[in-house]
């Protein structure tokens, strides 16, 4: 039996959620519809700003666009999967071994406040002007971080549900992968989806350094020859895998979280 | 009595950069197979340090003898783990000692059963209340079948009439599993009604102020009894003890 209040206390939770949906959408709307007729005015210079028919129609008529993308998703995928399994192996020794840790601390510190691209000269004469060169770049800007936050995570498990496990005659091994692993489990995927948007960053300054294929080597080519529709188009397939490994991750995550 | 325990010289300190603390100095005492010992005292006192002690926690100065004993230790808060069911809560010690056998489990669940917590079996410790928490804890502790079990303020997370309840429950565990206890408790009530010796410890460095055998046998019903004469008087003694 739901009372009268609550109806109308679930109706307001119904409306207000669906007053944010149709606002966002509103935005996006908005502005694509201002920029498309602006331009068509010739209020805003297309040469300058394109236009969105414009992107879409480069998107359509451009050679190879599809390639591009997949060339950034693959190096994205590969940076994203080595550097969750580097970060949590390198997390877990980190655990196992407090002494490393700490000796390792300031280093691991100093590493992830450098900006990464000033490394990329050397990258590229280390591993050469090729896809090796956006994987390692990606992977130095997204497993640092992911190292820097596990160890932190499976160094706050609780003292006590450690105690238990130490009770029961359980070893550093039994500690790590029945207390430390598991309670830790939420925050592992939220390093995880933070990790994505790292690779991300990270194959992007990756291409703009030596690729000749790739989303990043679009735009990086469109502004040496000054075409800023290609850049725009460009930024514009950026959002859109933003938006899809995005929906992706959240999908996989609340999977695993249950 | 049989002796299952035995504590010589007990003396414990700890390092820290600025200074060393003397915890415990000066521990004897005997632990009879069946006893229910409560060790009382003033906060900061070092019970816990003496419960992680016996249970190998920690190491010390002096001699405990151990006849070939197990030991289980239940903490302040039952500290179930969150992602496990409570079944599976209960079988982390015979998983860890690889003593998982399908006896085992069995008797495990007969635990829970026989203890009021057949409906939650497979339910995940968010799902139960405080004192089936904690009653799943000390299944938990006695899944490993351990001779002595150390209870370490095992009410003090709860609320006060489910705490009055559950340590009778406990109690009665403890009974019928024919177990031997130590407790540390900072409520005298509690120490009396639940057990047959009181061991008080003195301030920093702690050593033993005093032992009350409790000869008195208090029934079930918690209520009545701290209104009986022998009640009163022992809880005035241990009072006056703990304040000198």
């Amino acid at each position: 039996m739901i009372s009268e209040e609550r109806k109308i206390y679930l109706k307001r939770i119904k409306k207000d959620k669906l007053f944010i949906t149709i606002s966002r959408i509103m935005i996006l709307v908005i502005f694509l519809f201002l920029w498309e007729i602006l331009s068509r005015l010739k209020v805003i210079d297309t040469f300058m700003f394109s236009s969105p028919s414009k992107i879409i129609n480069t998107i359509i008529n451009t050679d190879n666009i599809l390639l591009h993308v997949l060339t950034t998703l693959k190096e994205i995928i590969i940076s994203f999967i080595l550097g969750n399994i580097i970060g949590f192996i390198i997390s877990s020794i980190l655990w196992f071994n407090k002494k490393l840790s700490l000796i390792l601390d300031p280093y691991l510190t100093i590493i992830n406040s450098l900006p990464k691209v000033a490394l990329g000269p050397l990258i590229i004469i280390l591993f050469g002007a090729n896809i090796n060169s956006i994987i390692i770049m990606a992977l130095l800007i997204s497993s640092i971080i992911s190292i820097l936050n596990m160890v932190s995570y499976f160094n706050s498990t609780d003292q006590n549900m450690i105690k238990i496990i130490k009770t029961m005659g359980g070893t550093k091994k039994d500690i790590f992968f029945r207390v430390v692993l598991p309670s830790n489990i939420n925050f592992i995927i939220d390093s995880f989806k933070v990790n994505i948007s790292m690779c991300f960053v990270g194959v992007i300054m990756g291409e703009f350094l030596v690729s000749k294929q790739g989303i990043g080597y679009l735009i990086n080519y469109g502004s040496q020859i000054f075409n800023m529709n290609l850049v725009l188009t460009g930024i514009t397939l950026l959002i859109l895998l933003t938006i899809i490994l995005y929906l992706l991750m959240e999908l996989i995550s609340n999977k695993i979280k249950r | 009595m049989n002796t299952i325990l035995e504590i010589k010289d007990l003396y414990k300190n700890y390092q820290t950069i600025e200074k060393e603390i003397i915890v415990l100095h000066n521990i004897n005492f005997k632990v009879n197979e069946g006893d229910f010992i409560s060790i009382v005292g003033p906060s900061g006192a070092g019970k816990s340090t003496l419960l992680s002690i016996i249970a190998g926690l920690e190491d010390y100065k002096g001699k405990i003898i151990k006849n070939d004993i197990t030991i289980g230790y239940m903490l302040q808060k039952d500290y179930l783990m969150p992602y496990l069911t409570i079944l599976d809560n209960c079988l982390l010690g015979l998983k860890i000692n690889k003593k998982c056998s399908k006896d085992n489990i069995k008797r495990v669940k007969d635990l829970l059963i026989k203890y009021g917590l057949e409906d939650y079996i497979y339910s995940y410790p968010d799902d139960l209340s405080g004192g089936q928490r904690q009653r799943a804890a000390l299944i938990r502790t006695l899944a490993l079948n351990p001779d002595i079990l150390l209870l370490d303020e095992p009410f003090s997370a709860l609320d006060y009439q489910t705490r009055l309840n559950i340590s009778k429950d406990i109690k009665n565990i403890i009974k019928n599993e024919k177990k031997t206890l130590i407790m540390v408790t900072h409520d005298i009530s509690e120490a009396i009604n639940m057990s047959n010796k009181v061991i008080v410890l003195s301030n920093t460095p702690s050593s033993i102020k005093s032992v009350y055998q409790i000869d008195y046998d208090f029934d079930d019903d918690i209520i009545k009894n701290r209104t009986s004469k022998e009640f009163m008087e022992y809880y005035t003694r241990i009072w006056r003890d703990l304040n000198d």
